[in-house]
């Protein structure tokens, strides 16, 4: 598989990103500007990533300016196709703006920009991002957002619940989803959630902040550990049903 | 012709609105404790060129409804005037 990185005006997690994916995690990344029409040589096997970043300055709200960027029309048709795309942070909120997840992303409830390590717990494990953690630990990775707080009305938080598509939630140090430790004041404490045939993908921390040593904290990796194998014993899979 | 459109968009009643809640408190730090209730949304004004009214508004709802407003979180109200 392969990973396309798109950059938006204003993106800022994107070389952080693109680091990790290539040098940390041994990846192939493509560089996407946000003014391509096209995503060449893409399958559905592959990878779209939306960093994190103000994309046009959060002019008028958060991803709503990003998501009529020229690529978008492409990452649509790529995700209705079957294609995985993640969004983190910014790129959380441009796929919700796109309709390509449901809800939005509004202020946070104590009006500040958050930047610190939180803790989140997998919700379900059967999305790839989280199918290889461990359901109740509570992974350390940082978020940094003024626009984090998760809303849906009543109606999409059931069907989110019922079809399990909530993958993260804010917890605290000991895997417990409890008010203490959602930092923003999400709904039913959500930091990722994806779409309900689990090939889209949005959530508010930094995995990628999280990927080595050096930094203190690789929870993070886990996570992308966790989907990479995910998709690739996916893709080993479907070429073994083409050569029987 | 030119007509002038005033949108107003605000945060869905039933959501919290944390901005105008923080403005409240400020304005009973003043004392100016008779205002009960602040609610912080935008006001953009628009020049649209379209034949007559009903066109000028047609125009601007679908600007709200595509790009200016999103409806999970707010709604709009648009006047539209020459």
């Amino acid at each position: 598989m392969k990973f396309g990185v798109v950059v938006f005006p204003g993106s800022n997690c994107d070389r952080d990103l693109i680091h990790v994916l290539e040098k940390v995690l041994q990846q192939e990344v493509v560089v996407l500007w946000h003014k391509e029409k096209k995503l060449p040589d893409f399958n559905r096997h592959d990878c779209i990533m939306l960093p994190g970043g103000f994309s046009y300055g959060d002019y008028l709200r958060s991803g709503a300016i990003a998501r009529f960027s020229p690529i978008m029309n492409a990452v649509v048709e790529f995700a209705n196709s079957g294609g995985y795309v993640w969004g983190i942070c910014n790129g959380f909120q441009i796929l919700c703006e796109a309709g390509l997840l449901p809800g939005a992303l509004l202020r946070n409830i104590n009006q500040q920009f958050i930047c610190k390590n939180i803790y989140i717990t997998p919700a379900d494990v059967a999305s790839p991002l989280s199918h290889s953690l461990n359901p109740g630990s509570a992974y350390k990775i940082p978020i940094a957002h003024a626009e984090g707080r998760y809303y849906a009305d009543q109606k999409t938080l059931s069907r989110l619940q019922q079809n399990k598509q909530i993958i993260f939630q804010y917890c605290d140090e000991y895997g417990q989803v409890n008010e203490t430790g959602n930092p923003n004041g999400s709904q039913l404490n959500i930091a990722g959630i994806c779409n309900e045939t689990r090939n889209v993908f949005g959530m508010m921390p930094h995995p990628e902040r999280a990927s080595e040593e050096m930094l203190g904290n690789t929870d993070g990796k886990l996570l992308f550990d966790s989907f990479i194998s995910y998709a690739d014993a996916l893709e080993v899979d479907v070429i073994d049903d083409l050569l029987r | 012709m030119t007509y002038i459109a005033e949108v107003k968009v605000m945060p869905l009643k039933e959501l919290l609105d944390p901005q105008g809640k923080a403005v409240l408190n400020g304005l009973k730090n003043l004392g100016i404790d008779t205002i009960t209730e602040v609610r912080i949304g935008k006001h953009l004004h628009l020049k649209v060129e379209a034949e007559d009214v009903e066109k000028a508004k047609t125009i601007v709802e679908n600007a709200c409804r595509k790009l200016l407003a999103n409806p999970v979180m707010e709604y709009f109200e648009i006047e539209v005037h020459e």
